[in-house]
Parts: C-alpha cells; structure tokens; sequence
C-alpha cells in the first residue's frame, strides 16, 4: 500500500501486510532515530502539533522525528485556545491549521476527533491520541518493540496484565497481535478485565485468549510481559486500589519464575507497577520501547509525506 | 381465514411484520406523541404472524404515506418490516424497509464523549455490523450503539 497522503486515524485501518510495511521501514529509521546517520528527505515540509491536551512525551516524540527527518515543526496548540474559548469548531480549527503545515499531528479529549479531523483536512493527520479513542502510534510502536526483540510476534505468548478495561490502547494492541498469530493472556481483576467486545473481536481472528486474575500462574511461559497502569480513580476504595496493586507489580522475585529472554514493557510513565530493581535486568524493554517511538513516527511521517529514504 | 384485529382503512399505510415488541418504538419515530395525532392509528402488539412462525406487532396510520427518512428509521429497529401503502382500500404498493450498510443521520451516537456529540458541523454515521437485532457502530468513536430507538433523530 501506498502510505502517501494518507490519516492515520486507527490501527483497525490497516492490514497485517501494511503494519509490516510501516514496522520494516521503522528498522530502516533506527540509525537516523538515535543521530548515528544524517538524512532528510522531508527538509522543508512543515509538522504541525495540535494538542488540545497536555502530553508532552507524544508531542516531542513528534517532534523529534520530524526533525531527525528534516521537517521543520510548528506547534499550534494555542489555536485548540480559540477553539475554546470563543467556541470555534474542531472542523474549522482543522480548515485553519490545514493551510499552516503537510501534516497534522492531533491530540485530542473527545473520541473520532482524529477521525473527524481527517475529513476536514486536506493534509494527512494522524492521530496522537483522541480521548478514550485510539493512539495509533503507540500501537505501531508497541509491535515494533515485540518484532524487534523476538524477531516476530507469531506464536509468542504474550501476558497483558492490568488494567485492561478501560485502556482504548491496550484494547487495539490486542487486537493487533491477535492479527499477527499472537497467543494472548489477559491477567486483571475481574472488574478490569478485557471487555466482551474486543475478546469476541480478537476470538474472529482465530486467537482464544486465556483470561485470569493471578499474574504468578501464567508468568511462567510468558514471552512478552506487557505492563498497563491501574489508576486510582477506577477504585471507589482504596484499600482494593492497594491491594490489586500489589497484586500485579512486578519485581525480580516474580520474575524469578520467568524465562530468561521473557520480555517487560510498559507504555510509560509507570507509578510502581515495576519495581526500579527491574531495570537493571536484560528483562527490562520499557525504556527500549520508548526510543522506538522515535523510529515508528519517523517512519510514518516519511510514508505520509512521501519522503525517500 | 383471514382475521382483521383493526377496521380495514381507506387511505394510509400499514406497517407490518414489525419485530414484536417494537410498535412503541415505531409510534416514536412516526413522531405520535399526545398533541400530535393527525389521524386514527391502529396499534396490534404481539399478533401471530403468518409468515413467519412467531409474533409481530402491526400499526395502522390512516391519511399518511411515509417519508423515505422515516422509512429507513424503522429499518433501524425493524428490519424485517413491511411497508404497505393502502389507497381506496386498495393495496396500492408493498414494499420491505431497507437496511443500509451504512447508515448517515437517522440517530445519534450513544457515547457522550463521542466527537460527533460536540456541536460539530457533520452527522453521525455508523456502520451496521449485525443485522437481526440491528447493530451500529459509529464510523467516528468506534462504539457500538446502545438502545437506537433513544437515540434515533
Ligand atoms: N384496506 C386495508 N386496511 C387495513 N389493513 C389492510 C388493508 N389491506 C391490507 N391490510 C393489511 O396490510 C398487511 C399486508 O397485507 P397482505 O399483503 O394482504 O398480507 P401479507 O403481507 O401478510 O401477505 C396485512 O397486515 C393486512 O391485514
Ligand atoms: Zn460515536
């Protein structure tokens, strides 16, 4: 498929073959993403950030890979200000930021804001998050950490553990891997587990998840540990908030019964579903994962805005 | 034999094969409310149907053909329904109503934090994913649609 012009608004958008597609020319990136070599096929193209909300690590991941690829960058998060305050639509501010820049990078409260912003705009936007909605990116980069680290996501048993209700993101990395011939293990409380919808989802594409509260049971043969947040406000008390916490942070001890190449990754920022002393072991990825988000953005940037490496 | 629960009518439509239990949503969309009854109708709910083995509900408006809008909104709720136009007791024209596959205006999406619920200038669109009941997902936030017949426009 041909990347150029197009949004980026869903990781349910997209095929195996196209995910592949965008994951081989992330490899392709790594070296101009960590300043080893210089190139810039997008010199003089012009991203523009449009964050209606605070999320400073997207943003400047952003950022950083339109410049690492020669794109100059404009943020223009002040126009979301009139958006708001003199009542101006999202389809209008979109008109407006469409005439200042080649692609739009959206972050947004409200869900199907990116896809209502790819309507409006002439440019390519992708979606940087739109409230409970999706987060593309984080996606792409998630599977690229996995296909990096074990060579490919077929056959891995893969452990999501937390809070795998409410988390738009870990619902549609599920999905992904599903896609890709991952097994899956879902390790929540009952009150966070994955919803129906996404396990029936995911049981179309031939995956038949394994669901369970316990984290110790099924550690054992996990291959890829993938860590979610459990917030606070999901608990009307917080002595069960304490307790389900503990439950599921993860330290050496537990990681004791792991295999030796299982890996552990996180979306970041973590509060303490990881223990620090995890860090210094070959199992932590966390921070690995994070850097590819540098090569994913940068690759598609490059497809949308049809640059040539 | 052939039973008629309601009087024969001279002009207007019958709305048959309406999935039991649904007339009332049906009345909704037809816009019956207490100051807003221009004509007779006729309600049947739960009547045995010849058709299909099993129950339907019937409604019966006199004076009034429907809107093609209206139409489709009932396919929404009642997919297997039956238009039936009745002109001097005659039954001038039969048609099923339609469903889509994707379906633009007719309802709102159910999700509050939806974008398309935030005074944007597009209308809601969804894609039917099942159709007995039917089932929509809206094309922006992804989430299916709870009870259509609240959220129908
Ligand atoms: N003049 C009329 N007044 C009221 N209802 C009528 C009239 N003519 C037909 N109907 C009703 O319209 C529906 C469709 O009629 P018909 O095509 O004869 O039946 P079916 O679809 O069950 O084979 C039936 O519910 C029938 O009772
Ligand atoms: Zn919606």
């Amino acid at each position: 498929m041909d990347f150029y012009d197009k949004d980026i608004v869903s990781i349910r958008d997209f095929t195996r073959d196209e995910i592949e597609q965008i994951l081989d020319l992330s490899e392709v990136m790594i070296p101009y993403a960590n300043g080893d070599k210089v190139k810039r096929p997008l010199d003089g193209r012009i991203l523009g950030n449009l964050f209606f909300e605070p999320s400073t690590r997207t943003k400047l991941s952003f950022e950083s890979a339109a410049l690492r690829l020669g794109a100059e960058v404009i943020d223009v998060s002040q126009m979301s200000m009139t958006s708001i305050s003199k009542g101006e639509t999202l389809a209008d501010t979109i008109r407006m930021v469409d005439t200042y820049c080649d692609v739009i990078v959206l972050r947004h409260p409200h869900e199907g804001a990116a896809r209502l912003a790819a309507k409006f705009s002439i440019n390519p936007v992708i979606n940087a998050g739109d409230g409970a909605g999706s987060h593309p990116t984080q996606t792409l980069l998630d599977l690229f950490t996995m296909r990096r680290e074990k060579g490919s996501i077929d056959g891995l048993n893969i452990v999501l553990v937390g809070d795998l209700k409410y988390g738009r993101t870990v619902h549609s990395l599920a999905d992904a891997l599903a896609m890709f011939g991952a097994r899956l293990t879902f390790v929540a409380p009952e009150s966070l587990q994955m919803p129906e919808d996404t396990v029936r989802h995911i049981g179309e594409r031939g995956c038949s998840p394994r669901k369970t509260d316990c984290l110790e049971e099924v550690i054992d043969d996990a291959d890829v540990l993938y860590v979610t947040r459990i917030q606070k406000e999901r608990f009307p008390d917080p002595d069960e908030y304490q307790k389900v916490a503990g439950m599921y942070r993860v330290d050496n001890a537990m990681l004791r019964e792991a295999k030796s190449d299982l890996i552990v990754m996180h979306p970041l920022p973590r509060i303490d579903e990881i223990a620090p002393e995890v860090d210094r072991t070959p199992h932590a990825k966390y921070f690995d994962q994070a850097f590819n988000g540098i090569p994913v953005r940068m690759a598609l940037l490059c497809a949308v805005l049809g640059g040539k490496m | 034999m052939k039973e008629f629960k309601i009087a024969p009518i001279r002009n207007g439509t019958v709305i048959d094969h309406i999935a039991a239990g649904q007339a009332l949503n049906v009345l909704k969309i037809l816009g019956v409310n207490e100051s807003n009854i221009g004509s007779t109708i006729s309600v049947a709910i739960r009547v045995q149907s010849k058709k299909e083995m099993g129950w339907k509900d019937v409604i019966k408006v006199e004076d009034r053909e429907l809107d093609p809008a209206t139409v489709d909104k009932i396919a929404l709720i009642a997919p297997d329904a039956t238009i039936v136009i009745i002109r001097d007791y005659y039954i001038a024209e039969k048609f099923n109503v339609a469903l889509a596959d994707h379906i633009t205006g007719l309802a709102r999406c159910s999700n509050p934090d939806c974008i398309t619920n935030k005074g944007e200038p597009v209308e809601p669109e969804f894609d039917v994913v099942n159709r007995r009941p039917p089932t929509l997902k809206c094309s922006y936030c992804d989430r299916i649609l709870t009870r259509i017949s609240d959220n129908l426009l």
